[in-house]
């Protein structure tokens, strides 16, 4: 060997260890959690070295996914539902399920100058957009508000679905429906400031959004997935879920 | 099965190939015939819909369409009801996505017809919509209902930009693609298989029709 390959390799060699150690994680995540997720997800990366992957999409939709093999390794979802049923069915590990945050639901609007339940009852917009009831647990919360308010027919054939929270976010935020059930988080997405008014609903018209995160079958074998899971409980992680409006969980730390 | 979903697509489809035909028709003609320097900026702009993602459409339709939107704006302007989230949105939608499928086989069919028959038809005084209608119309029908099987049909597939542009609303902007979508999502794959099937079948008996009927035209020509 040449004196400059020997060096190369001797500078790979120094490199293997960190390589060996930096795992990845492939984590799918509840659309409502994602940005949230995505900071956390850094942070951890900055303390571990591990790098999260993050799949966004509704609850409904990736527990689809998974049920048909996705290859996640870690699932976020918005409700406590779906995860205990991949725990039941094995494609989770037992024992791992866990509240990671109780969500809180807000009416949003970047078109009204008010917003509060008076504006629902009495019907003053156009569209008003809620996620997907059937596979966005937000979307479900949504509609029990509706129910617990008991709002008009009229109300209820103005509304229009989004896919996950995400997009009925974005329906919002474009102006295209004039108001949408969405969640706190997403107005204390990372840009921090978001336009438009909100009204916090109350939690009494809700059943509770628990949180709750479950380790899948193909990260079973993951040092970093599990790490993650453990990481999510962590005052740091806390700390970024008070920031985004989550509520604190008994089940954690 | 999800009779709504299924009628409404078909009434989407039906109704935005008929338009296709009345918007493409001068559209081709005018390209098939025009020495126009910029011809290829309109043919370019005509095939975007091929090339574009149904996103980035979706994505701005969704923006012209919003109540703010010039579109939008326009048509309340008018007196019509909001257009985003409405039947006549999913229309214009179709309209833009399934418009290079109208216009190519027209424009091919314009382009083959010979300049003989509309000369000699001038020279005998009938006047331009005349030699349209009488000479143009009739050796062009494989063209017309190419472009109307076709509008039809790319109509019938169209999910991306009804996904973002809808909100999903059971029976005004629930279309079987995103029924279909609706179903797998919740893994109701039994309601998803024979709305699927239904689909299939009728796309499918739908391009065979095209094509049946285009070479009997050709080998009766």
């Amino acid at each position: 060997m040449t004196r400059p390959r020997q060096r190369l390799f001797a500078l790979l060699l120094t490199l293997l260890p960190a390589a060996a150690h930096a795992g990845e994680v492939y984590a799918a995540v509840a659309a409502n959690f994602a940005v949230a997720a995505g900071q956390i997800g850094a942070e951890f990366q900055r303390q571990t070295g591990h790098v999260v992957h993050l799949s966004p999409g509704s609850s409904g939709k990736l527990y689809a996914q998974i049920v048909n093999g996705a290859p996640y390794e870690v699932f976020l979802a918005a409700d406590a539902e779906r995860a205990q049923s991949l725990e039941r069915d094995q494609l989770a590990v037992s024992g791992s399920r866990f509240t990671y945050a109780r969500g809180r639901l807000v009416l949003w609007s970047t078109r009204l100058k008010k917003v509060d339940a008076d504006v629902l009852r009495a019907a003053r917009f156009n569209h008003l957009a809620v996620a997907n009831p059937k596979i966005a647990p937000y979307g479900a919360a949504s509609l029990e508000v509706l129910n617990q308010l008991d709002v008009s027919p009229a109300v209820r054939a103005r509304l229009v679905y989004g896919e996950d929270i995400g997009q009925t976010f974005q329906l919002a935020a474009s102006g295209a429906a004039d108001l949408a059930f969405v969640a706190l988080s997403q107005l204390r997405s990372a840009a921090g400031e978001t336009a438009g008014v909100y009204w916090l609903v109350p939690s009494s018209l809700y059943p509770p959004i628990e949180q709750q995160a479950v380790l899948l079958r193909r990260g079973e074998h993951n040092a970093a997935a599990r790490a993650f899971l453990d990481y999510l409980r962590m005052p740091a992680a806390r700390a970024i879920l008070a920031r985004f409006g989550y509520l604190a969980t008994n089940d954690g730390s | 099965m999800e009779w709504p979903a299924l009628w409404l697509t078909l009434r989407l489809a039906g109704i935005t190939a008929i338009l296709l035909l009345l918007l493409g028709t001068p559209i081709a003609w005018w390209l098939a015939r025009t020495r126009f320097r910029f011809k290829s900026v309109v043919e370019a702009m005509v095939a975007l819909p091929l090339v574009l993602p149904p996103t980035v459409l979706g994505f701005y339709l969704l923006l012209l369409l919003a109540p703010d939107g010039a579109i939008g704006r326009l048509w309340q302007y008018l007196g019509g009801g909001p257009l985003v989230f409405s039947f006549s949105g999913l229309v214009i939608g179709s309209l833009v996505y399934s418009l290079p499928f109208a216009v190519q086989p027209l424009q091919a069919a314009f382009a083959t017809l010979s300049h003989g028959c509309m000369e000699a038809a001038a020279t005998l005084r009938a006047a331009p919509l005349d030699r349209f209608l009488s000479i143009a119309v009739p050796l062009a029908r494989p063209g017309f209902l190419t472009a109307a099987v076709l509008g039809f049909a790319h109509t019938l597939g169209e999910f991306g930009v009804v996904l973002m542009i809808g909100g999903n609303i059971p029976g005004r902007t629930r279309v079987i693609s995103i029924a279909v979508y609706d179903q797998v999502e919740t893994l109701q794959y039994r309601q998803a298989h024979l709305l699927s099937a239904a689909v299939l079948m009728l796309s499918f008996v739908l391009l065979f029709a095209v094509y049946t009927l285009n070479r009997r035209h050709r080998h009766g020509a």
